[in-house]
């Protein structure tokens, strides 16, 4: 019972005490700010990075980094002009041999992917995504080099070709999952005969998303450097045959990284700026062209 | 009057052999996942053979007296990505909650953005900012700090050379920070609102609905932080260049180490006898094993979480 002239307080009053109330909101406001803390920290990198590759990149782009061969060491000049050729010729090849492998294989999952098979190869996709590049390498190596004799630009496009494999297939599977299933149903309702509606209604709904996420996984691949090490090996000379070892910029910007001439040390900044440039332009450059192709 | 229909065409049809090409080449990816692993494991069968089991217990790595231990190089991949976990998943962490809980609009998407061009970036090019810039700035500034105030740690012990375990692990933190903000971001946007609101309802301060949350999404949190693990243990140009490449176990962190990745990366095209060469495919076997139980394991973990959406665990 309650005396006589106070009231019970009801139930849904707050009864914390006022310091646990002043603690609860501090350790909000703290908790609020580390992660806003936490946010700002993380954009830091990129500035610096890009900030540095620019600072010491840029003062060496010019023309004849592009068109110029290597100088020996101790003459000045000179630029990577082997080296760009040779990384566009070895992603090149390796890009030709992994999109319609990759591609095909998207399609099938996303197409005819309920199996138990079809589960087996997500699976080895999200394996294969997580091996690790100088494993790739050192693979590569013992198919591609050993049975050849030599280091190849060939045995770098096989390593760089397992790598792009697994996102392109993922791509592939989500962008043709994508188009909707009435698609399908208004084309088999025609008459059309499965293939004909994926090869021809589907796949055409789905090429601006296939397309774009491909190249972004060709890209990657451009700026990988493990996998290359002793499958193209690289070369100071102008070559480009395939079945020789071949200079690419990854690896040339490593060597000159970490030769004790300064001026290489220049030359392989500008190269990691340019090798930048390339990785994300070659995205930007397809981004806006697809779009364009889609509005159409 | 029904016509009857046509009798069904016996044979191979096209769409069959549509069907079959596509297969095929779905085939060929397991095919390749099956070579790797049979190609590696053949390579590193005479050093396997030769060494047993000591090759991962023993320290010494001498290609002049034939002998391969690899402990130095286990330990310094472990050692390494654990640090760059230590500085990565708090950063990581409070971003990807400022992501989805705090910021909108403009802010998220160029944070957003900032985590994909980072992910972007060649890892080569990672490795010469931390062996140019980084390095300088701790061998002049951050390590004769620590010297001097925490020199009493054995983990701060030595010379500041710049180079070392330490710029690995802050280089390897940059490059995984990414992964985990982009994957925990979409862990946490997938668990259901309901939960923030009734929490909020309830008097929660925002603090307190935001644990509530990480509370449920914590095993898709956990497979992203595994999968940056992932990530760290196979890295290797990077890390080739900053971290000295020195066959030894210091339990200072300003020391040189080497990993798994930066010692095949550094001497496999030097490795001229065939057990030396064998040793380096076999450290590739560990390496190989080690990313796929990894891998397989945060997968799971996230994929728990989202309920099966596999593209988030795709969007590495």
């Amino acid at each position: 019972m309650t005396p006589a002239g106070t009231m019970a307080a009801p139930a849904w009053v707050d009864r914390t005490p006022r310091s646990v109330q002043l603690w609860r909101a501090t350790l909000n406001k703290i908790v609020l700010g580390a992660c806003i803390l936490a946010a700002g920290l993380v954009v830091l990198p990129l500035v610096l990075i890009v900030g540095y590759l620019i600072a010491n990149g840029f003062a060496g782009l010019n023309l004849a980094f592009f068109t110029h061969m290597p100088k020996p060491v101790g003459e000045a000049g000179g630029g990577m002009a082997n080296a760009i050729v040779g990384t566009l010729l070895v992603v090149g090849v390796a890009a030709a041999m992994a999109l319609p492998l990759g591609i095909a294989a998207g399609v099938y999952l996303a197409e005819y992917g309920r199996g138990r098979f079809a589960s087996l190869v997500r699976y080895t996709t999200d394996v294969l995504s997580g091996v690790p590049s100088i494993v790739v390498g050192v693979v590569a190596y013992g198919l591609v080099v050993i049975p050849m004799g030599r280091f190849s630009g060939f045995a770098g496009s096989v390593a760089l070709t397992i790598l792009m494999l697994p996102p392109i297939i993922r791509a592939t599977e989500e962008m043709v999952r994508l188009v909707p299933q009435s698609y399908r149903q208004a084309a088999l309702a025609l008459g059309a005969p499965r293939w004909k509606t994926t090869q021809q209604i589907v796949l055409p709904a789905a090429r601006a998303g296939i397309v774009t996420a491909s190249m972004l996984a060709v890209a990657r691949a451009a700026g990988e450097t493990a996998p290359l090490l002793f499958t193209a090996l690289g070369n100071r000379f102008w070559s480009l045959s395939m079945d020789q070892p071949i200079a690419t910029l990854p690896v040339f910007i490593y060597d000159y990284a970490r030769a004790p001439y300064t001026d290489w040390n220049r030359q392989a900044w500008t190269g990691a700026l340019v090798l930048v440039l390339l990785v994300t332009l070659i995205s930007l450059v397809l981004r806006l062209t697809v779009r364009r192709v889609r509005d159409r | 009057m029904r016509r009857p229909l046509p009798p069904r065409r016996r044979g191979p049809t096209i769409d069959g052999v549509y069907r079959l090409v596509l297969a095929s080449a779905a085939g060929v990816v397991f095919l390749i996942v099956a070579l790797i692993a049979v190609e590696v494991a053949h390579g590193a069968m005479p050093s396997i053979r030769t060494l047993g089991f000591g090759f991962l217990t023993q320290t010494q790595w001498d290609p002049v007296a034939d002998h391969y231990g690899a402990l130095p190089y286990l330990y310094g991949t472990l050692v390494s990505s654990l640090l760059a976990l230590i500085i990565a998943v708090p950063l990581g962490l409070g971003s990807a909650v400022f992501l989805a809980e705090l910021a909108k609009g403009k802010v998220a998407a160029t944070i957003s953005f900032v985590m994909e061009l980072l992910a972007a970036i060649p890892s080569i090019v990672y490795g010469i900012w931390g062996f140019f810039v980084l390095a300088p700035f701790l061998r002049t500034v951050l390590e004769p700090w620590l010297i001097s105030n925490f020199g009493y740690l054995p983990l701060f012990r030595g010379t500041p050379f710049g180079i070392g375990m330490l710029n690995a692990g802050i280089v390897l933190a940059i490059m995984i920070v990414p992964t985990i903000v982009s994957i925990s971001r979409e862990v946490l946007l997938a668990i259901p609102r309901t939960l923030r609101e009734g929490s909020l309802a309830l008097g929660a301060t925002r603090a307190e609905a935001i644990g509530i949350t990480l509370d449920a999404a914590k095993p898709g949190i956990l497979g992203s932080v595994v999968l940056a693990l992932g990530r760290a243990l196979g890295e290797t140009m990077a890390v080739t260049m900053v971290i000295g490449n020195t066959n030894r176990i210091s339990a200072s962190l300003l020391d040189p180490s080497a990993t798994m990745a930066s010692v095949i990366a550094n001497e496999f095209t030097e490795a001229t006898g065939a057990l030396y060469l064998s040793a380096l495919i076999q450290i590739a076997l560990v390496l190989f094993a080690v990313t796929i139980v990894v891998n397989a394991l945060a997968r799971s973990l996230v994929w728990l979480t989202t309920g099966g959406r596999r593209d988030i665990a795709a969007a590495t």
